[in-house]
């Protein structure tokens, strides 16, 4: 009879004895993405394994947590659990999450399958190749979680069409496309190191703990079986980031760029999380700049500590980011309230209370810069003019926002960069943006700005009108404008039976 | 390095490149200080139109919407094209006075405060 391995064997046979020599092929040739980045690798069997999982075990532990998962859901659903939630508002910050980040877990699906096959090392391929699993395992589990919402909700009907075709979707979608369509070393510090090592806190925290304030139990269970796999994204992130600093120092300065842009990119990514954070939780857990202040300064100032013994600096445009955390929900809040006619979910006036919380939080910025505008959207609210801008507003070339972000010494200034390259001028939220343009302007001449695609006849039209209902497949009156007087809302005000 | 590829010489395909709006270009048009609008506004407008129909006809449909827009004393605004100092000549076509595919034109009205003073 065989004799029975024991596990340190068992998982050596199951990872690195994957692998094996190349005797009469060339090895460059079966790992062709592995030298244009400039990354030096002089020896892979220096690779720690983050997870030490094999794959047996790697499904033995899932499938037991999705037995749990899915009994969970299948509760919530029988009990109309939808019917806890604080406030029909809250739903809408869910609508966010489906059509803007579950679709990105697919995309990180794609991404480290893709890695997995590229990588020389076969340890980081099992890792990469594991945690491409999870990402698949997610974004399934999220659709679930949120399916009961659709039987009851508007706005959730069309989340992956929406996802490549809506104009503030193209955020999402273009972030992890630059990723994806860069090699495989930067893939890994944009999305394993940057992402989920360092920004994943100040995304799913907040989403996860909104749910958990607002009575939402199917999205924070989601959350709670996602949470080891989380675990294990973060060690895969570190191993990679010491691994590529330790294995060359001509290394150092390259990481260092990929740093500073995806850092960059993932702050401007996360404004999103911030004005869920600050406006659509009826039940406010913090505010995004309390939760900047924990997730980033002080847990990513440790960090960096950690990283400067390799000459790892904190990533540029840090000074920046800092005053910006003042600033950024207002902003990007304001210019969904007005365009919530183009919007996938509803959009709102903050009540008396709210705006006396953001006051609160916010001291220094918020009844100077803030409350005015909201001030006036009831002024004009209350004369029957209920605000929607008129007009499609500029695009930022590199991160796909509206220019909506000014000046942070000058916050009643838009902040206005641009540059000329091959004869077109192309415009910026931020020097931010505009390096990482500069730096690699051949990539983002093809960004796919949504504003211009309206303009060049790509989207249907000939209104926006036709664009929202047609291209995009938006029910109008339905899915959009204002959260007073929608469906939505009759329907919640019927179930409860107020009038 | 315009692009770090996998290809040599790779070359990404300009997706706004002008021919591609039909015949139009496009002109930003923001109003500073004037926070009511998150963003500047883009319009896809002939080059051959002159400034005074983009100013008369193209832009109040949005801006009208600000208390304020109907005071701006079109002669005293000061005008910024694409960053620089700029003296519009109201008869003369966009293309002809610089005003080209993708320019970004702001005007200032430092009279007017905004609502409550605020700047918004």
């Amino acid at each position: 009879m065989a004799k029975k391995l024991n596990i340190k064997d068992k998982y050596r046979l199951l990872t690195r004895d994957l692998d094996w020599d190349f005797s009469y092929e060339d090895r460059k040739e079966a790992f062709p993405f592995e030298e244009f980045e400039g990354i030096k690798i002089t020896d892979w069997s220096k690779w720690e394994d983050p997870f030490r999982l094999t794959m047996d075990s790697y499904w033995k532990y899932q499938a037991e947590k999705e037995k749990k998962l899915y009994a969970i859901f299948d509760a919530f659903s029988q009990n109309n659990g939808h019917l806890n939630v604080s406030d029909p508002r809250y739903v809408n910050a869910i609508k966010i999450f489906l059509t803007g980040v579950s679709p990105l877990e697919y995309q990180a699906y794609q991404g480290f399958a893709h890695v997995g096959r590229q990588f020389g090392g076969v340890g980081a391929r099992v890792a990469c190749q594991m945690q491409s699993l999870d990402e698949l395992r997610h974004v399934q589990t999220q659709i679930h979680a949120m399916s009961h919402y659709n039987k009851f909700f508007d706005g959730f009907q069309d989340y992956s069409h929406m996802h490549d075709r809506v104009w503030y979707l193209s955020v999402p979608k273009s972030f992890f496309n630059d990723a994806r369509a860069a090699g495989p070393f930067e893939f890994m510090i944009a999305i394993g190191f940057s992402f989920e090592y360092v920004l994943t806190n100040l995304l799913f925290v907040p989403f996860m703990s909104g749910a958990a304030h607002n009575g939402d139990m199917a999205t924070v269970t989601f959350g709670f079986s996602a949470q080891s796999d989380e675990a294990r994204h973060m060690t895969l992130g570190l191993e990679v980031i010491k691994f590529l600093l330790e294995q060359h120092e001509d290394n150092v300065p390259i990481v260092q760029k990929w740093i500073d842009k995806w850092f960059w990119r993932g702050s401007r990514l996360l404004t999103i999380v911030a004005m869920m954070m600050d406006y659509m939780l009826p039940n406010k857990v913090m505010s995004w700049k309390e939760a900047w202040e924990v997730y980033f300064e002080e847990a990513g100032g440790a960090l960096f500590k950690d990283l400067a013994r390799y000459g790892i600096k904190m990533p540029k445009y840090a000074e920046t980011i800092e005053k910006e955390k003042e600033h950024i929900s207002h902003q990007a809040w304001w210019t969904f309230y007005t365009h919530g006619h183009a919007a996938g979910f509803h959009t709102w006036i903050p009540t008396d209370e709210e705006l006396d919380w953001l006051s609160e939080k916010y001291p220094e910025t918020f009844d100077k810069y803030y409350r005015p505008r909201w001030e006036l959207a009831k002024k004009m609210e209350a004369e029957g003019k209920r605000f929607y801008t008129k007009a499609l507003p500029q695009l930022c070339t590199t991160c796909q926002i509206p220019m909506l972000f000014t000046e942070m010494d000058d916050p009643t200034q838009i902040c206005y960069r641009d540059t000329v390259y091959n004869g077109d001028r192309y415009h910026f939220c931020s020097d931010g943006c505009k390096d990482i343009f500069e730096d690699e302007p051949e990539k983002y001449v093809q960004s796919w700005l949504p504003v211009h695609q309206i303009f060049q006849g790509n989207c249907g039209g000939p209104d926006v009108e036709n664009v929202l209902a047609d291209f995009y497949r938006m029910n109008l009156g339905a899915d959009n404008m204002d959260m007073t007087d929608s469906p939505d809302e009759k329907r919640w005000k019927q179930w409860k039976g107020v009038a | 390095m315009p692009v770090n590829a996998i290809t040599p010489d790779y070359k990404g395909e300009v997706l706004d490149k002008q021919e591609n709006f039909n015949g139009n270009q496009v002109v930003y048009v923001g109003w500073d200080h004037h926070m009511m609008f998150c963003a500047a506004f883009a319009y896809p407008v002939p080059p051959e139109m002159s400034f005074k129909t983009l100013l008369h006809e193209v832009i109040p449909e949005a801006f009208s919407l600000h208390e304020e827009f109907s005071s701006v004393n079109w002669e005293t605004t000061e005008w910024l094209l694409d960053g620089q100092p700029f003296i519009p000549q109201m008869d003369v076509s966009l293309k002809e006075q610089g005003v080209n595919h993708k320019s970004l034109l702001r005007f200032q009205t430092p009279e007017l405060k905004g609502f409550q003073n605020a700047g918004v």
